[in-house]
């Protein structure tokens, strides 16, 4: 300016590289310069505290550098909030441009969700492929309907006192689970009759097993991956209700009902906090949930917390299934930021900023890729140190993510999973007294009706 | 008559306009007047209830018109015949014990001098005045399944933990409780309003003629209060049947479905299993069944009305 540039030149000037800039502007670094662009998320409310507070510092550091406002609200899902959110703009057709949906629910919008199937493609090109649970769930009709979200995805592998199981039922899961990249000795032996026979030692003992079997998500995830290491499909690919003639489910549902009697009598009412008070309380020897019960008892039973490990779940005749319960991130078709929003989740997927989400939440966050199982904060976290290694999936556990009622098409199978039709299949035999046949008579009709209309 | 009558007659002479004239009319007024309170209804029940209904008539994916198959599909699933048979059995024992509880409160309320009856008709307002969600949580860490506070306090005097919330009918009951907990003020309060307008003069009487105390009840007090009985009996059978909170919170529906109500079975079909159509039919389903009930509640009440005047 002083050099002879006159006040006009200079707002010339300033209005040429703004508009340079706007054409441009999820390329290019404009740290001085003003957002043009405002874009509105809303991620779920993390259990972890903290964990509100990287996902806010992301969006920002990335909104720094994009020139992009981002705005986030985080929605709870006590009271299913987030469901009631989700349905609500769904309806509106307005809201969010980014939203965290739970595990059905990008399925069940399918139609209102931009594909983004470019992000994930690059994403798979970078990290390798993504869990087929996660694909099931998010891919509609040949594309990506939602990327599979970091924040608040989970694993609900063993959760035990290593110290009660090698006493009442010797077993040292510690050496059969390391916290390092190898099995240990009696891994071949995991399996459902071991854990069937560990169940009644331990509850002789007075520490039962803390196995919901009511209708929370916890009740519901266990059974499903049970019955998948089992084969049994209530429900084809096809959509076929198959529950009454599949030989898995009869002889998953006969173990379970002989499992039944060495769980506590009252599991039946039991939500998603009763296990985790079980085993923080001392009263339980295992649990199925991720590290957030760990986390708990190292803050209000230190002398718990040190005796807990983290392990696989036990192997069917199918195989090894962990209960798997992730989160996706969604665009609606509806925003008016499609390009800004999927800048943003490309950027949060990315190994770095999914290494940050994880390590702020404890270790509590899945990433979708197995490639990003070996994250520091798994070999590190403890008392005692090591303690949740085991729980993202790592090679050596032979082991796959599920989700019940998989693989039934989404739309009947998220009605099955929240209406619980495998823990009631259950609760009819071993609490109803009813009969196998009745009881598998009974899901085969709640199912058809699912599938109908 | 003839006044309006000449006025319009002079209107038309003098050149007033037909809109003149309609804004004019006392019925035009009147519904300007309350055009507020017609949108309100319009916009928060009406549209809602014209919205829920349409809903009910789609398939699954709300892409198709399919008339009334959802109601057929819900009659032919078990789980919802349960629905039906707990929300009747869950509304009419807790509005019968509710209007029990709050009759006797009432009286006994009546019967303390009016110095110390304010004292305790605050107090026994409470439940009332306490949101349900918050309250019921109270309730769900007593009857909590491991670690019930009343279970300890029966196990001090050796008598084994009742498992409120696992077994069905003890699951059933706990609802049911903690509905009548939370509702029996009501009725108090009402009741206690109704005794409080019946004339002594007609006590005086009976007790002249020699009356007991059950035949001033029968034959004075209850035939008194027969309206605002049926008023409050159908207002809480409403209330009760449309009941969400305490059954969500409290049991979730479970065990095996056996508390579930028409609005906490709605939920879990129409929000948490994504199918809206079918949800919106369940919580439809209620209507019709208060809709005759609320009929011959408010015509006998009516009835009654008239042979008074």
């Amino acid at each position: 300016m002083a050099q002879g540039m006159t006040r006009r030149d200079m707002l010339r000037a300033g209005a040429g590289a703004v508009a340079i800039a706007g054409g441009t502007a999820l390329t290019a670094p404009a740290v001085h310069a003003q957002a043009t662009t405002t874009l509105r998320c809303g991620f779920w409310d993390h259990w972890v505290p903290a964990g509100n507070g990287i996902m806010r510092e992301l969006c920002a550091e990335w909104g720094r550098n994009n020139r992009v406002d981002v705005q986030v609200d985080f929605i709870t899902s006590v009271g299913n909030q987030n469901l009631l959110t989700i349905a609500a703009q769904a309806q509106a057709r307005s809201g969010h441009d980014i939203l965290s949906f739970p595990t059905w629910e990008p399925s069940a919008h399918a139609r209102l969700l931009e594909p983004v199937d470019d992000i994930v493609g690059r994403l798979i090109g970078k990290y390798g492929p993504i869990n087929p649970t996660a694909e099931y769930l998010a891919k509609r009709e040949g594309a990506w309907r939602a990327i599979p979200a970091v924040s608040g995805s989970q694993h609900k592998p063993s959760l035990a006192r290593f110290d009660l199981l090698q006493e009442h039922a010797g077993l040292d899961v510690r050496a059969m689970y390391p916290a390092e990249d190898r099995a240990g000795p009696g891994v071949d032996q995991w399996n459902w009759a071991t854990f069937l026979t560990a169940a009644e030692k331990c509850a002789a003992a007075g520490f039962h097993f803390g196995l919901p079997m009511g209708s929370f998500t916890d009740a519901v995830d266990w059974v499903g991956a049970f019955f998948r290491s089992h084969n049994a499909k209530f429900i084809d690919e096809n959509g076929q209700v198959t529950v009454r003639r599949d030989p898995g489910v009869r002889a998953g549902l006969e173990y379970l009902v002989r499992l039944a009697r060495f769980l506590p009598n009252d599991v039946w009412a039991w939500d998603d906090a009763s296990n985790n008070r079980a085993l923080i309380s001392g009263r339980s020897a295992l649990i199925f949930n991720p590290p957030s019960t760990w986390a708990v008892a190292k803050r209000d039973a230190p002398a718990v917390a040190e005796k807990c490990w983290t392990f696989p779940m036990p192997a069917g005749p199918a195989g090894r299934f962990t209960p798997y319960l992730p989160y996706f991130w969604g665009i609606w078709s509806f925003s008016r930021n499609k390009t800004a929003a999927k800048g943003l989740l490309e950027f949060l997927s990315d190994r770095t900023s999914a290494d940050r989400q994880t390590t702020t939440s404890s270790g509590y966050d899945i990433p979708p890729f197995g490639s990003m199982s070996n994250f520091d904060i798994w070999r590190t976290e403890g008392p005692p140190t090591g303690v949740v290694y085991n729980y993202p999936l790592k090679p050596h556990h032979q082991a796959q993510q599920s989700i019940a009622f998989a693989p039934a098409p989404a739309e009947i199978a998220v009605q099955a999973y929240n209406q619980a039709i495998n823990t009631k299949l259950v609760a009819r035999v071993a609490q109803g007294g009813e009969t196998i046949d009745q009881a598998l008579t009974w899901a085969e009709r709640e199912l058809r009706n699912f599938a109908r209309g | 008559m003839s006044a309006s009558g000449a006025t319009m007659t002079a209107g038309r002479t003098e050149g007033v306009t037909s809109l003149q004239r309609f804004t004019r009319r006392r019925s035009t007024i009147a519904f300007l007047m309350t055009l507020p309170l017609i949108a309100v209804i319009g916009g928060l029940v009406v549209y809602p209830a014209g919205y829920a209904m349409y809903l009910s008539t789609l398939n699954r994916r709300m892409t198709e018109f399919i008339g009334l198959e959802q109601f057929a599909i819900l009659l032919d699933t078990d789980t919802f015949w349960m629905v039906i048979a707990q929300s009747c059995i869950f509304a009419v024992s807790a509005v019968l014990l509710k209007a029990l509880i709050g009759f006797w409160l009432a009286h006994m309320l009546h019967d303390i001098p009016a110095k110390g009856q304010r004292k305790w008709r605050g107090m026994l307002l409470v439940p009332w005045v306490i949101p349900p969600a918050l309250s019921t949580l109270g309730w769900w860490w007593m009857f909590d399944p491991s670690y019930s506070s009343i279970n300890y306090l029966l196990n001090v005097f050796a008598v084994p933990s009742v498992p409120w919330l696992g077994e069905p009918w003890w699951a059933r009951t706990s609802v049911i409780i903690v509905n009548v907990w939370y509702g029996a003020p009501f009725f108090m309060i009402m009741y206690l309003a109704a005794l409080k307008s019946v004339p002594e003069q007609l006590y005086e009487a009976a007790a002249i003629d020699g009356a007991t105390g059950f035949q001033r009840l029968r034959y004075v007090t209850l035939p008194m209060m027969r309206n605002i009985i049926s008023i409050t009996v159908l207002f809480s059978l409403i209330v009760t049947f449309a009941n969400y909170d305490i059954v969500r919170v409290l049991t979730n529906g479970g065990p095996r479905d056996l508390t579930h109500v028409f609005a906490t079975y709605a939920f879990q079909v129409g929000i948490l299993s994504g199918n809206v159509p079918r949800g919106a039919a369940v919580s439809l389903f209620m209507f019709p069944l208060l809709a005759i009930f609320a009929f011959f509640v408010l015509r006998g009440v009516t009835r009654r009305n008239k042979e008074e005047s």
